[in-house]
């Protein structure tokens, strides 16, 4: 214990301070290298212009290797990968991809991620702008907010685990200790065994993401609303419009760019839901996801070129909303 | 606030009592979880957590000892014991000597059995089993029981998974990964994202744009291609290719994109007077960073540190693909997905295990929830 822990903390402290030393070491380097004291002016400026010129470099240098090495550079040969064989030497054209179309575990996997990209954004956004529009005149608002936000900070992982408890299912007869049973039973209903109920168990999964993520929803979308102008409200007040007017005709028009900022968010983290499929069903019963079934090619089948298939397929999910970021960040910028 | 004063206070009232039962649809869960953490395991898996304060009833049976454990008292002879096994506060309700007759005696009633031999029952489970002869039995009677086992709650839950079950040393092994990976994320990004704000070189807007590009591509396009890279590095080098190193580069490159844009965006809004100023006097850039920029992001460093821990804390694939498993290894997610496997139906192993995994990012976010919202407001709403 005593060695694990010490060897732990040596690693942090290499770590750090090697990439501290990295740093200083080098611009303390060109510092010397280009040191221009005591020189003829002429050359003085000259060697401070390389200098200067150099030293952008050393700032952008590390992380433009890193995102060369773990993105850019996978990027492009996952697409290559997806063309090749099993073990990534033999070029099979679009046979990965025609497998794909035929397979009936990456049929489901769309079929499901569709359902997903359909209820999960939607319905967290909804509950997010609910709870943030009615949370925003409460006295214990903020600790209302704090506890919805509260699942964000929980493990995919850990998020299952504490679903699994609500959906534990007992044999009808026995006591359950499984809330939702619970519930189910107190109402004279029959037990499920919600996990491996066909089609429903998928909206069962669906359930824990939007859980987590609603807090984020509320906490955006709580922003957009104190953003909007009070007067607005106001004046609509006087005219005698009724709470849901003032929200879905007034405030729900002024926020509606950051709704649909939030919605794509969220897509975008649904399209890549692998943990909570994982640990909850690992695929089984017809609940399989497309990050799930690229995980068991890599690693249950080692098939390189089916998994960098379904790899790129999610990319060309994202491909739009990337284009639009890069888009609105250029023209923020001018 | 005139709009309050003007509503109905039937509104006003849903409006608290929807609230309240959004907030319990929340929190339930967790709390179910945090509630069977503690429990007494024979307890948890008997009965729902939310009956966890009323006491339990529960039937049950046990055979008296045999005949060498007898004392002699005074003329006669005694067998002593106790049904619940010492330092309970069960209660015994009733008792008999069949399964169907267990209702035939009350607690501290007195059953003849055969040749003069007495039997009593007291409620606190002891059994005094007397006789004038002394016993010779080889076989004792059983008795039946109905207790009342009133609620019990423990952290030897927490005991056993922390030491027999790994989570103990999970625990370490996620710090371990945890913390560089936080940091040299953060301090690369930082020199980044000064350069794309305040320095000139060429492909200074292509760079932006590539890493804004760059936030949104789904891990899985990395998995196998930076494997490979690893593992060839390992094979020409003699290092294995799934080590601690590898799981803070591979964190490092994935988390690089979001630390860079959102310090980037921060740093960018820092007044351009006092950076000039200072460039001007004749400080380096790298001065300038240190003294003057590091000092005044501290709150968008902070945002992102929080961000990076989170994901980083609770990753499950990063370190199942690029650290692996093992001993002095295998991270809490990683532990807790075998403990679902092997231990699926020991809900004192999963609540108490889950629950260590889950207080570390509830304590960080809690006590620093202001910086982790203002860095998703800075990435979010500006469209990453």
């Amino acid at each position: 214990m005593f060695e694990q822990i010490s060897g732990a903390l040596l690693a942090i402290t290499l770590a750090i301070g090697g990439s501290v030393l990295f740093y200083v070491g080098l611009n303390v380097l060109i510092d010397k290298a280009f040191a221009s004291d005591g020189l003829p002016a002429i050359k003085q400026m000259k060697r401070d212009k390389q200098r200067e010129a150099l030293r952008p470099w050393i700032f952008i240098g590390p992380a433009l290797l890193f995102l060369f090495v773990f993105l850019v550079y996978p990027v492009l040969k996952s697409i290559q990968l997806s063309f090749f064989g099993r073990e990534g030497d033999e070029f099979v054209g679009f046979a990965n991809y025609i497998w794909a179309i035929h397979s009936d575990g990456f049929q489901s996997s769309i079929i499901n991620n569709l359902l997903w990209l359909l209820i999960v954004p939607t319905l967290a956004t909804a509950f997010g702008l609910i709870i943030a529009y009615l949370t925003d005149r409460i006295w214990w608002g903020q600790i209302a907010r704090t506890l919805i936000f509260l699942p964000m900070a929980i493990s995919f992982v850990g998020a299952s685990i504490i679903w699994k408890f609500v959906y534990d299912f007992r044999a009808a007869g026995t006591e359950q200790i499984g809330i939702l049973n619970a519930i189910v039973v107190a109402f004279g209903g029959e037990p499920q065994s919600w996990i491996s109920l066909p089609f429903w168990n998928n909206i069962f999964l669906m359930i824990i993401l939007i859980w987590i993520q609603t807090g984020f929803a509320m906490v955006i979308l709580g922003a957009a609303i104190r953003g909007v102008p009070e007067d607005t409200i106001e004046a609509s007040t006087m005219d005698g419009a009724n709470e849901f007017q003032i929200f879905f005709k007034i405030v729900m028009p002024q926020i509606w760019p950051t709704i649909v900022v939030v919605w794509t968010t969220i897509t975008i983290l649904v399209l890549k839901v692998f943990d909570i499929v994982y640990a909850m069903t690992n695929g089984q019963w017809n609940t399989q996801v497309l990050a799930n079934l690229m995980y068991n090619e890599m690693f249950r089948n080692a098939n390189s070129g089916t998994a960098s298939t379904v790899a790129v397929i999610l990319m060309i999910a994202v491909l739009p909303v990337m284009i639009y970021n890069i888009k609105s960040a250029k023209d923020s910028a001018q | 606030m005139s709009i309050e004063s003007t509503k109905s206070k039937g509104t006003l009232f849903t409006k608290h009592v929807s609230v309240l039962f959004l907030v319990l649809l929340w929190t339930l869960p967790t709390l179910g979880l945090l509630v069977s953490s503690v429990r007494d395991k024979d307890q948890l898996s008997l009965s729902g957590w939310w009956s966890s304060l009323t006491a339990s009833e529960q039937q049950n049976v046990q055979r008296l000892p045999k005949a060498d454990t007898q004392a002699a008292d005074g003329a006669g002879f005694i067998i002593e014991t106790n049904l619940f096994g010492e330092g309970t506060k069960n209660q015994i309700r009733s008792w008999g000597f069949r399964a169907t007759e267990i209702e035939q005696y009350k607690p501290g009633e007195t059953a003849e059995v055969d040749n003069g031999e007495t039997i009593t029952v007291y409620e606190n489970g002891r059994v005094e089993w007397r006789s004038d002869s002394e016993f010779t039995h080889s076989r004792s009677p059983r008795v039946f029981f109905n207790a009342n086992i009133p609620p019990r709650f423990t952290f030897d839950n927490y005991r056993e998974v922390l030491t027999s079950e790994g989570v103990g040393r999970a625990f370490i092994n996620t710090l371990t990964v945890t913390l560089p990976a936080t940091f040299i994320p953060i301090l690369i990004a930082a020199f980044a994202a000064y350069a794309l704000a305040w320095m000139e070189f060429k492909g200074r807007m292509f760079f932006l744009a590539m890493i804004i590009g760059l936030i949104v591509v789904p891990l899985q396009m990395s998995l196998i291609p930076v494997l490979q890279i690893f593992s060839q590095i390992g094979q020409i080098v003699g290092i294995p290719s799934k080590s601690y190193l590898t799981v803070w580069l591979a964190h490092t490159g994935f988390g690089l994109p979001l630390a860079i844009y959102l310090l980037r965006n921060y740093m960018a809004s820092l007044p351009k007077d006092i950076i000039e100023s200072a460039y001007m006097d004749g400080a380096t850039h790298f001065q300038i960073f240190v003294k003057m920029i590091l000092p005044l992001s501290l709150p968008a460093l902070a945002s992102f540190a929080i961000f990076q821990f989170l994901w980083v804390w609770n990753d499950l694939l990063v370190a199942a693909v690029f650290l692996g498993q093992g001993e002095g290894k295998t991270v809490m997610t990683q532990q807790l997905i075998e403990l679902l496997g092997s231990r699926g139906d020991n809900w004192e192993i999963l609540t108490s295990g889950a629950f260590i995994s889950i207080a570390v990012p509830i304590i960080v976010f809690l006590s620093m929830q202001r910086y982790f919202v203002r860095g998703l407001l800075a990435g979010s709403v500006k469209g990453g």
